[in-house]
């Protein structure tokens, strides 16, 4: 690797990457919807075999995974103990790892919800 | 006397208590299932909200320097998120599965409703035969399974026996299927659960769970011809034009406007489960059906009199 670090550690969280998580939790709710919607209209029930509704899935699953990753990785930079609470450069970046982290968990937790009921009702009702 | 404000909400709560509508006296598989999980919803609840409140006085008395910083964060996390997270899981996979349509066959009977501003047309459509019109009153066979396919023919209704299943939404053209099983024989009640007009209250209707050979029985007598005595009552029925929106088979009267009059005499309650079934109360709806229900789309016959409406009254008890 080159002397600039590993490529999660040169990007940098932001407010932007904060709303990365539960952006793709919407995304994925909506995609859920489109699909469920466009398999009753053309099939007139679920598919048997949801490959698109599985990749979409392990696609958002991956995705928040992947930042939650990042985020938990630049949220460890060492230095003093929390409270981490000053307006320094270091403990916003903390805070904002911190909270990207913690909407990763919910948004992993949402997209999951989300994908129960496909799994049990097998139904366009 | 303090006590007596407690007694308040308590009477309020149990009003509402009869064992004719009702999620908790239930008669139907679907509504025993619902029944259940809302069971363990309250019962977790309570538990659950007995647990924060334990951990949360515990927290408050607890001396000063006995809680870390970290272990609070730890407790936060478990007990915050993850246990929550996972606890929602578990009853979404175990209640999800009510959801799901108890399976249907081509031999099973099919009930089909559809809602009026504020009545119900129902016809019975035993697979391979041609259908009962009926109106205002549901039967089901015990123990078989039934396929109610709803619609509506002017706003939105919803459908829904308290004891039977959950509520079915009645949308004009679209119909909605609900599949049901009751278990247990009896006399219910069901209603519209969905605002639809002025007298949206008053638009309920009998169900009435029959042991399936009575119900065979009830359902085929209807195709042995039915003669029609023809007397005063039956006249100024003609003569009134009643004939214009109601049917009676074995008539001449065949319009669908309004409720299918064939077996009135049978009904339990007149009015789409609102008066009591007696000559009084039906010649009174006939004479003025809005002092009953506002805005129903019958017209009133003030200039019939009394006699006279409870004549009309008199025949149409007859009819059964
Ligand atoms: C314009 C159509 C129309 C005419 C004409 C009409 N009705 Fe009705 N009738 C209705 C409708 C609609 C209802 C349902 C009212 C409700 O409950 O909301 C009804 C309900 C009834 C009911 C109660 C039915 C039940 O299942 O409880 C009776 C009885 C009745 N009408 C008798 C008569 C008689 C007798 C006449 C003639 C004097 C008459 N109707 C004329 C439309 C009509
Ligand atoms: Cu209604």
């Amino acid at each position: 690797m080159t002397d600039r670090g590993k490529w999660h550690e040169r990007l940098k969280v932001t407010l932007w990457t904060l709303i990365v998580p539960p952006i793709l939790w919407a995304g994925h709710f909506l995609f859920s919807y489109l699909w469920a919607a466009i398999s009753c209209a053309k099939a007139g029930a679920f598919m048997t075999f949801p490959i698109v509704f599985v990749a979409g899935t392990l696609l958002a699953l991956a995705l928040i995974g992947l930042s939650g990753w990042i985020a938990w990785r630049q949220g460890g930079t060492p230095g003093s103990s929390a409270p981490h609470e000053d307006g320094t450069d270091i403990d916003r970046l903390r805070f904002i790892a911190k909270s990207t982290l913690l909407l990763a968990g919910l948004s992993f937790v949402g997209v999951l919800f989300t994908v129960l009921p496909v799994i049990f009702l097998r139904d366009c009702m | 006397m303090r006590r007596a404000w407690l007694c308040t909400p308590l009477l309020l709560a149990t009003g509402g208590c009869n064992a004719t509508q009702s999620t908790l006296d239930v008669f139907g598989a679907e509504a025993r299932e619902i029944r259940h999980i809302a069971m363990i919803l309250t019962v977790g609840a309570i538990v659950i909200l007995a647990i924060v409140v334990a951990l949360y006085v515990r927290a408050v008395r607890a001396p000063e320097g006995r809680l870390s910083h970290e272990a609070g964060m730890r407790m936060v996390l478990w007990v915050g998120a993850i246990g929550p997270a996972v606890i929602l899981a578990a009853l979404l996979v175990y209640a999800l599965p009510a959801m799901r349509p108890r399976p249907t066959s081509p031999v099973d009977m099919v009930i089909r409703v559809e809602g009026e501003q504020f009545w119900w047309r129902v016809a019975y459509v035993p697979p391979g035969a041609t259908p009962m019109l009926s109106a205002n009153e549901v039967r089901v066979p015990v123990g078989r399974t039934v396929a109610f396919e709803l619609t509506a023919q002017d706003v939105l209704h919803s459908f829904w026996i308290p004891g039977l299943a959950g509520k079915m939404d009645m949308i004009p053209g679209r119909t909605n299927r609900l599949v049901v099983r009751a278990e247990k024989a009896g006399r219910y009640r069901g209603v519209c659960a969905e605002f639809c007009g002025l007298s949206h209250a008053l638009m309920a209707f009998d169900v009435i769970a029959m042991p399936a050979d009575a119900f065979d029985a009830w359902l085929a007598r209807d195709s042995v011809s039915i003669a029609r005595s023809a007397g005063r009552g039956a006249a100024l029925f003609d003569a009134q034009g009643c004939g214009g929106c109601h049917a009676i088979r074995g008539t001449s009267h065949v319009a669908t406007i309004g409720p299918d009059l064939s077996h009135f005499g049978e009904r339990l309650t007149v009015g789409a489960g609102i008066l009591p079934p007696s000559v009084e109360a039906t010649a009174a709806f006939i004479r003025a059906p809005q002092a009953t229900k506002p805005g129903v789309r019958m017209p009133a016959y003030p200039q019939l009199s009394d006699a006279d409406a409870r004549m009309i009254a008199t025949y149409l008890k007859g009819l059964r």
